[in-house]
Order: structure tokens, then C-alpha cells, then sequence
């Protein structure tokens, strides 16, 4: 029908945006950023027998600049949270977050002076992976509804950096850009009034 | 006053005279390494001092994955803190947990029936080799072979498996209880672990012939990292680390627990403290697992798994639904949990890592007042810079590997 008649054979078409989210979600190149328990588990899934270059996302980078996907494998110390914030800074964008285990999403066991409770609050969490810790499978689960996430996105300005330097007000238009992009303008807050 | 450990400009200027009066003339450099780095085992942050490639001092600084583990674990009960022992030494987790119901077994002044005691040697020697696996799987992608990695985790994940049958759960199983295990093994465990022991040793060798006489293995091994026996004895080395350097002390020899005298197996010793003789200690610790275990599966026979001492486990399901006092005492045990009469107790075990204590407080009440942890991890990340010094950066990172370190166990 009309355009691919007239190609010649082995040519497709498609959008420039389909094709890019295909480039990305095919090749998700995650930041080493083992912590805990969860590091191992991660691990495995990238050995022998779970295999995650099946889903392109094997290639594991010691140097976060290089890497789209952090995946916080591990419960977070209140020591370490400021340099898992500066490794996320330092990922060139696009960049996902994978929240892998109990203790990452919420502090799990580890409800203490210690443990920051829940990774979220000091990066944008695109994944929730529970279990403690999760098993091999639940993690290449994340990774495939991250994929998914990623087939949505939109090729468009970037937004606002959903979590500042500095804490403004939490807007939910702001963490999910598929969100925004499918809301009327109007719901984004003009400057000023969230603090207000 | 002492300069700060945390301000690296402090340290790269304490160049104090020695005995002659004049400064040392080389030039250091102080770089930071971690506590995101691929070969620091975790988030292990180091601050070292260079003289061009040359290691002049080492600073492990700790704390990055400080989870207050014996705090949280004076707020729990007896049952629910043996959950947070499996997620110290994530490695072998069943080691904890042996450390742990150890020590308040001792308080208790109960001992374990035969087919538990049987079935826990067992299973801490299959945890042993697990961990011995991702140890050598790592410390090769250290130094730069990345397929005995992928080795490695094929043989360990049969290993999990076994921890999935008999508890449900891959790498935190929680499965020793205090006075003995909650349920039995599955019919499916023997059989398992027989075709586990028939696989292995091909594994091993699998194993050796990659590494044992491959020419850069050696090259970056050998003469690596050397520690004699008395500074390994000085610094509070155990296992591996310190059976390396031909000191024999095994706490399994030296202060038998679960009837480890009865079994036959030997302590492998290494000559030069080096880092490849430390693999070496640890390859031949696999095969005298496989030993302990295969004589371990014989003696297995039917029987209780569980102490007679009272009210340590809760009732049986059919009861708590038919009786009212087991009602009453199911809730009381799943709520309060059991008590321990005021003592405490230090129990140690060989982990995979070295000598493992646990050190128990009981006041009467049904949570532990303290609990203390001597963690061989800890102790041996001491022994880093004695290594490390006057060695290059790269040889840095085989004496990490060596030591066989985690981090969950240094910080806890």
C-alpha cells in the first residue's frame, strides 16, 4: 500500500521516533552499581544461565558516562546516597533508574538510623523490582517493562530535571514525561505557585 | 593533631622526616579509588598514596554500606534477627546463620539432633564452595579473565538451587533455626547434592585448567601481595588469608563445632603467603568440602530435626487448628517469640572468609540485648596495606581479590 510499493526490497519504513526508542530499548548499557545482597543477584542474571544479553542489556560500565540504566542494586546508606547521586548526575541523558530489591524501593529489613529509606527520594525510580532480593528473573522482568517504558517515550524537548538540585514541590507530570506529554499544558504549575 | 582520613589534601602532605632528619624525596600523588569502582567488591573506598605506579600507603575508608545490623537486630526477636545475620555476608549466608543460632544455642545449653547437625555440616560446606565460586569468579575478572566468571555462576547456580529447595528463597534462605531447622529437606535434596558431588570436581578441574598453570594468571599472581605467617597472626588474619601464608589454624580443627571432628578432611596450607598460593588454599578447600559433604551424605539418617528443648518452634498446623492452647501458644510464639534465660555466649565458626564470632547478650526478654560480630572481613581489610605497599596499583587490585572481602560484613 502506497509508499513501501514504490522502495526497493529490504528498505522499511517507519518513524524517526519508533526507531530510536528501538535503538535505545535494544541496547540499555547499565552503570555497575552493585551495593549490596542485590549486587550478586544482578550478577547472576548477567551469567551463564539467565543470559541478559538477551534483552541487549548485558554490557555492564564501570564508568557512568557510558551507561543509560543505573540499576541501584542494594540497600542505600545515608553515606553513600550523595555519590549515588552524583553517579546518576554524571549519566549522559537518556538515563533510567532500576530500583532492585526491598531495601532500594523502601529501606526494606532495614528501617534504622542507617538506611535511607526508599532510593526515590534521592533519584527518579523508573522501575520497582521487589524481593529481597529479587531473583534473576524479576530483575530481567524490570528491565523488560523498562523497555516497554521506554517504546512509549516521546522525542521532544527535554523536560525539566524531575528532581532538582534544590527541593521544589513534586509534580507527577513531571516524574513520568509519557505523562505530560498526553496531559493538557495547563496542569504543569506555573513558577512560584507550588512553593507558595 | 592527627590529619583528617576524609581530606586527601592532609594526607599527600604528612611526608614526615625520617630517622635521618631528611623528607622522603618521591613525589606522591594521592587518588581516590571507589567507592563506586568495579573492583572494590562492593562500595569499599580506598585513598591511596602514589609514588608514580608505586603503592606508598592504603587507606580503606568504611561506612558506605553501614546498615546498624546489631542495632536493628537488639529490636527484633531471636527468629526475626537471624533474617538480617543472612544479609551481612551475603556470600554464605547459611554461615551467619550458624554463627548466630550457634552463640544463643549455647545461652540456651541446647544441643541440635544428630540429622540436624549432619544436615547443617552439609549445607555449610555447599555454602562454602558457593561462596569460594563467586570469589574466584570476581577475582579473575579483576585480573582481567572474564570466562571463568561466567564458569563459575553456571556451578553456583546449581548450588542455589538447592537453597531454593530446601527454603524457597536463592540467596537469603534463613533456613537454620534456633535448635535445629523449622522443616526437613525435601525428598529431592539427596539426590541433588549426590549429582551436585559427581559434577563438580569436573567443574574444578575445568576451573584449574584455566587459571592454575595459565602464564598471565601466574605472572600476576605470583609473588603478589606476600604476607608472612607471623603478620598475618599479628594482624588477626583466618582462613584462607591466613592458611596461605602456612599458618594451619582452621576453627573446624581447632575448636570443633557440629561434630567437624568426626569427619575426615584436611587443612590445605600454602608455602609463600602469596596471592596465587591464597587460591590455591581456596581451590583445594572445594574438594575438602566435597569430601566432608560425601561423608556427610552417608551418615545422613532419619530423624527429628528439631530440638526437644521447649518452646522454640511453633505448633503444628493441624493442632493450632483443632486445640485452643496451641492456639493461644501459636500466637504467642508468632508475636512474642521465644525467650532466652539471661547469659551470653561467643560462638564462632570457619566461614568461607576466615573465623566468624557471633557474640550474644540474652537479659531474659525474647529480643537480644546486644549482639557483637566478629567479622573476618573486616579484620582482613587491615592486611591490605602491608600487601599492597611498594607493589604497583594493578597488583592493588589482586590482593583485594585475594582477601576475599564483602562488604556487607565489614560495614554490616
Amino acid at each position: 500500500m502506497g509508499l513501501e510499493e514504490l522502495v526497493p526490497d529490504g528498505i522499511l519504513t517507519t518513524t524517526v521516533e519508533k526507531m530510536v526508542n528501538w535503538a535505545r530499548r535494544s541496547s540499555i548499557w547499565p552503570a555497575t552499581f552493585g551495593l549490596a545482597c542485590c549486587a550478586i543477584e544482578m550478577m547472576a542474571t548477567t551469567a551463564s544461565r539467565y543470559d541478559l544479553a538477551r534483552f541487549g542489556a548485558e554490557v555492564f560500565r564501570a564508568s557512568p558516562r557510558q551507561a543509560d540504566l543505573m540499576i541501584v542494586a542494594g540497600r542505600v546508606s545515608k553515606k553513600m546516597a550523595p555519590i549515588l547521586r552524583r553517579v546518576y548526575d554524571q549519566m549522559p541523558e537518556p538515563k533510567w533508574v532500576i530500583s532492585m530489591g526491598a531495601c532500594a524501593s523502601c529501606g526494606g529489613e532495614f528501617n534504622d538510623y542507617a538506611i535511607v529509606q526508599g532510593v526515590d527520594t534521592i533519584v527518579p525510580v523508573d522501575v520497582y523490582v521487589p524481593g529481597c532480593p529479587p531473583r534473576p528473573e524479576a530483575l530481567i522482568y524490570g528491565i523488560m517493562k523498562l523497555q516497554e517504558k521506554i517504546d512509549r517515550q516521546r522525542l521532544k524537548p527535554a523536560l525539566p530535571d524531575p528532581m532538582p538540585a534544590d527541593p521544589t514541590p513534586a509534580d507527577p507530570t513531571l516524574a513520568d514525561p509519557t505523562l505530560a506529554a498526553t496531559a493538557p499544558a495547563a496542569t504543569v504549575p506555573a513558577e512560584g505557585t507550588g512553593a507558595a | 593533631m592527627p590529619p583528617d582520613r576524609n581530606d586527601m589534601s592532609a594526607i599527600a602532605t604528612t611526608q614526615e622526616p625520617d630517622a635521618t632528619g631528611t623528607t622522603p624525596e618521591f613525589n606522591t600523588i594521592t587518588i581516590n579509588m571507589g567507592p563506586q569502582h568495579p573492583s572494590t567488591h562492593g562500595v569499599l573506598r580506598l585513598i591511596i598514596e602514589l609514588d608514580g605506579e608505586i603503592v606508598r600507603s592504603v587507606r580503606p575508608v568504611m561506612g558506605y554500606l553501614h546498615t546498624g545490623m546489631e542495632k536493628i537486630m537488639e529490636s527484633k526477636t531471636y527468629t526475626k534477627s537471624l533474617t538480617v545475620t543472612d544479609r551481612m555476608d551475603y556470600m554464605s549466608p547459611l554461615g551467619n546463620n550458624m554463627a548466630y543460632v550457634g552463640a544463643v544455642e549455647r545461652i540456651l545449653g541446647i544441643d541440635v539432633p544428630d540429622r540436624a547437625r549432619t544436615l547443617r555440616v552439609i549445607l555449610l560446606e555447599l555454602t562454602r564452595i558457593s561462596s569460594h565460586l563467586v570469589w574466584l569468579g570476581t577475582h579473575a575478572l579483576d585480573l582481567g579473565a572474564m570466562s571463568v566468571f561466567l564458569y563459575c555462576f553456571r556451578e553456583r547456580e546449581k548450588l542455589l538451587d538447592v537453597n531454593d529447595m530446601v527454603a524457597g528463597s536463592r540467596m537469603t534462605p534463613s533456613y537454620f533455626r534456633v535448635g535445629g531447622f523449622y522443616q526437613d529437606v525435601p525428598d529431592t535434596f539427596v539426590p541433588h547434592v549426590r549429582k551436585f558431588l559427581d559434577e563438580f570436581p569436573k567443574a574444578l578441574a575445568e576451573y584449574q585448567n584455566l587459571l592454575t598453570k595459565n602464564k598471565i594468571w601466574m605472572q600476576r599472581t605470583i609473588g603478589v601481595g606476600v604476607m608472612s605467617g607471623e603478620q598475618a597472626i599479628s594482624l588477626g588474619c583466618t582462613g584462607a588469608t591466613l592458611r596461605g601464608s602456612g599458618i594451619n589454624y582452621d576453627v573446624r580443627k581447632a575448636k570443633p563445632y557440629l561434630g567437624y571432628e568426626t569427619y575426615e578432611f584436611e587443612i590445605p596450607l600454602g608455602k609463600s603467603g602469596d596471592v596465587y598460593d591464597r587460591y590455591l588454599v581456596r581451590i583445594e578447600e572445594m574438594k575438602q568440602s566435597l569430601r566432608i559433604i560425601r561423608q556427610g551424605l552417608d551418615r545422613l539418617k532419619p530423624g527429628p530435626v528439631r530440638s526437644d528443648y521447649p518452646y522454640l518452634f511453633p505448633a503444628k498446623r493441624e493442632d493450632v487448628k483443632s486445640g485452643m492452647e496451641e492456639l493461644i501458644y501459636h500466637f504467642k510464639i508468632m508475636s512474642e517469640g521465644f525467650r532466652v534465660p539471661t547469659g551470653d555466649a561467643y560462638f564462632s565458626i570457619e566461614s568461607p572468609k576466615g573465623e566468624l564470632g557471633f557474640y550474644v547478650v540474652a537479659d531474659g526478654s525474647p529480643n537480644p540485648y546486644r549482639v557483637h560480630v566478629r567479622p573476618p572481613s573486616f579484620i582482613h581489610l587491615m592486611a591490605l596495606e602491608p600487601m599492597a605497599i611498594g607493589r604497583l596499583v594493578s597488583d592493588l587490585v589482586a590482593c583485594i581479590g585475594s582477601i576475599d572481602i564483602v562488604l556487607g560484613e565489614v560495614d554490616r
